[in-house]
Parts: C-alpha cells; sequence; structure tokens
C-alpha cells in the first residue's frame, strides 16, 4: 500500500462522510458548513491529480464566494431549520431504494468495466509549482476562446437577473 | 499511483449521495446544496479522466481542467439567480418549504 493511495482513501472518506453529514444535518446552517469541508476535500483531490489552478479556482468560488452566499441567505431567511409538514409517506423509502440501486450500479459498472491500464501518477513539484498553467492558458484562451467569452455574457446574464429577480417595486407594489 | 477507476468510484458515490439529498430533504436551500454536491463529483471526474490522458498526440492534454473552469463559472451563475428566486419565493409566501409551494401563482 502506497502513501498515495492512503492519502487518497482517507480523503474520500473525509468527503463521503461530510457529503452524508450534509445530508442528515437538522439544521442548514450546519449542513453548508459540512459542504464547505466537502469542496475543500474535492480541492485537495485536484491537488492530487496535479490540477493546482482548479483546486485554487474551487476554494475561491465554491468554498468562498458560493457558500458564503448559501450562508447569507441561510441567515436572510431564517430558514435553519424548517417545521414539520405534511409528507407522502412512501416518498421517503422509495428515494433512499432508488439512490442505493444507483450508487450500486454505477459502482458495478465502473469496477466491472474498469480499465486498470490507466493510472494516476501523483504529481511531481514542478506541477504543483503550477509550471503547467501557463499551457493551460494557452489552450484556454487558444482553442476555448469562444466558450470563454460565452461565460462572460452568461455570469452578466446572471448578475443583471439576480438583481431584476430581489429588486424592490417602488410603493411597495410588486408585478 | 492510484487508477483512474479509484477517483471515478469515489465521484459516483458523492454524486449518488447528492442526488439523494434532492429526493429526500424538504429545504429548497439542502437541495441547491446537493446539486452543488453532484455538480462538484462530475468535475472530479473530469479531472480524473483529463489527468489520465496527461499528454495525447505529443501536446499536453488540459481540456478535462478547462471543462472544469466553465463548469464552476456555471455553477456560480446557477446559484445567484437560485437563491434570488428562493428569496422572490420566501418573500411571497413566508414560507420556504417545497411540499408547501405546490402552485405557480404568485
Amino acid at each position: 500500500m502506497t502513501s498515495d493511495l492512503i492519502v487518497f482513501l482517507v480523503l474520500s472518506l473525509v468527503a463521503i462522510a461530510t457529503a452524508l453529514g450534509m445530508l442528515f444535518s437538522r439544521n442548514a446552517v450546519y449542513s453548508a458548513l459540512f459542504l464547505v469541508l466537502n469542496f475543500v476535500t474535492v480541492a485537495v483531490f485536484y491537488l492530487l491529480l496535479g490540477a493546482p489552478f482548479i483546486a485554487m479556482s474551487q476554494i475561491t468560488v465554491y468554498a468562498g464566494a458560493i457558500m458564503v452566499l448559501f450562508l447569507f441567505v441561510i441567515m436572510l431567511l431564517g430558514a435553519g431549520s424548517l417545521g414539520p409538514s405534511k409528507v407522502i409517506p412512501w416518498q421517503r423509502p422509495l428515494a433512499i431504494t432508488l439512490a442505493v440501486v444507483l450508487a450500486v450500479e454505477s459502482l458495478y459498472l465502473i469496477i466491472s468495466r474498469a480499465r486498470v491500464d490507466r493510472i494516476i501518477a501523483a504529481p511531481d513539484a514542478e506541477t504543483n509549482a503550477m509550471a503547467g498553467l501557463r499551457d493551460m492558458a494557452m489552450t484556454l484562451f487558444d482553442q476555448y476562446l469562444l466558450p470563454f467569452e460565452v461565460i462572460s455574457i452568461l455570469l452578466l446574464v446572471a448578475m443583471v437577473g439576480a438583481i431584476v429577480l430581489t429588486k424592490q417595486e417602488k410603493g411597495g407594489a410588486k408585478s | 499511483m492510484i487508477p483512474v477507476n479509484y477517483y471515478v468510484a469515489l465521484s459516483a458515490v458523492l454524486f449518488s449521495i447528492g442526488a439523494l439529498g434532492v429526493l429526500i430533504r424538504r429545504n429548497p436551500l439542502i437541495i441547491f446544496m446537493s446539486i452543488e454536491l453532484m455538480l462538484n463529483a462530475g468535475n472530479l471526474a473530469f479531472v480524473a479522466f483529463g489527468r489520465s490522458y496527461e499528454v495525447l498526440g505529443g501536446q499536453p492534454f488540459f481540456s478535462g481542467q478547462i471543462f472544469v473552469f466553465f463548469v464552476i463559472a456555471v455553477a456560480a451563475a446557477e446559484v445567484a439567480v437560485g437563491l434570488a428566486l428562493i428569496v422572490e419565493v420566501f418573500k411571497t409566501k413566508r414560507n420556504i418549504n417545497i411540499d408547501e409551494l405546490n402552485s405557480l401563482k404568485g
């Protein structure tokens, strides 16, 4: 058992445990904090995969910006925990069964059709010093320039949409 | 030295947990977080597959990482609009339990 494998197994345990913690917390604030930990764990996986730029974007955008937005909305609405409501009695067991079936099926396919020759080597010091960043930027701004511009328009549209949706009309009357 | 299918298996498990969260939770904020978890699982698989084709045709291969970059940007846009919608629903109905939200009328 190599040290790579030990690191991978410990990190996957943390990732799965925090995902389950997010799922089963009664309070939405705890869920959000568990999810932050999960995102940071995934960022460490990106470092293991030799993608330091993606790891840093993951921490800044996901664990930073997006989760702060979530926490802000949870506290703004006071929606930490919802009261009881009428639920369809068979919905929850059926959902759990179907999710377990999904997990088992996909794991079966992944294990039975595995290509064992595809091995991921641990990144060397040069990779994590962002040495490949220049090449990545060349690919991004050369081969993927149009998608990059489309993303910037999408972000602008999302910003305008968020402002329009939450804007208070004058006089309190809302259309 | 980790086979790429370990990463894909982990990604499948995280995706299933996210799908379960969408199905069993009644709080739309937690459903949103589960969707983010599923996006993350997909991203992990992208980076792992991209890394397994580190060099393709003599060129370094970055398409997996660039696709993840785009997915992160789209997720940020989606969260901004989605949370604005949830805030607006809360202002109209004073309640965001999705069992109570069963009409389209504002």
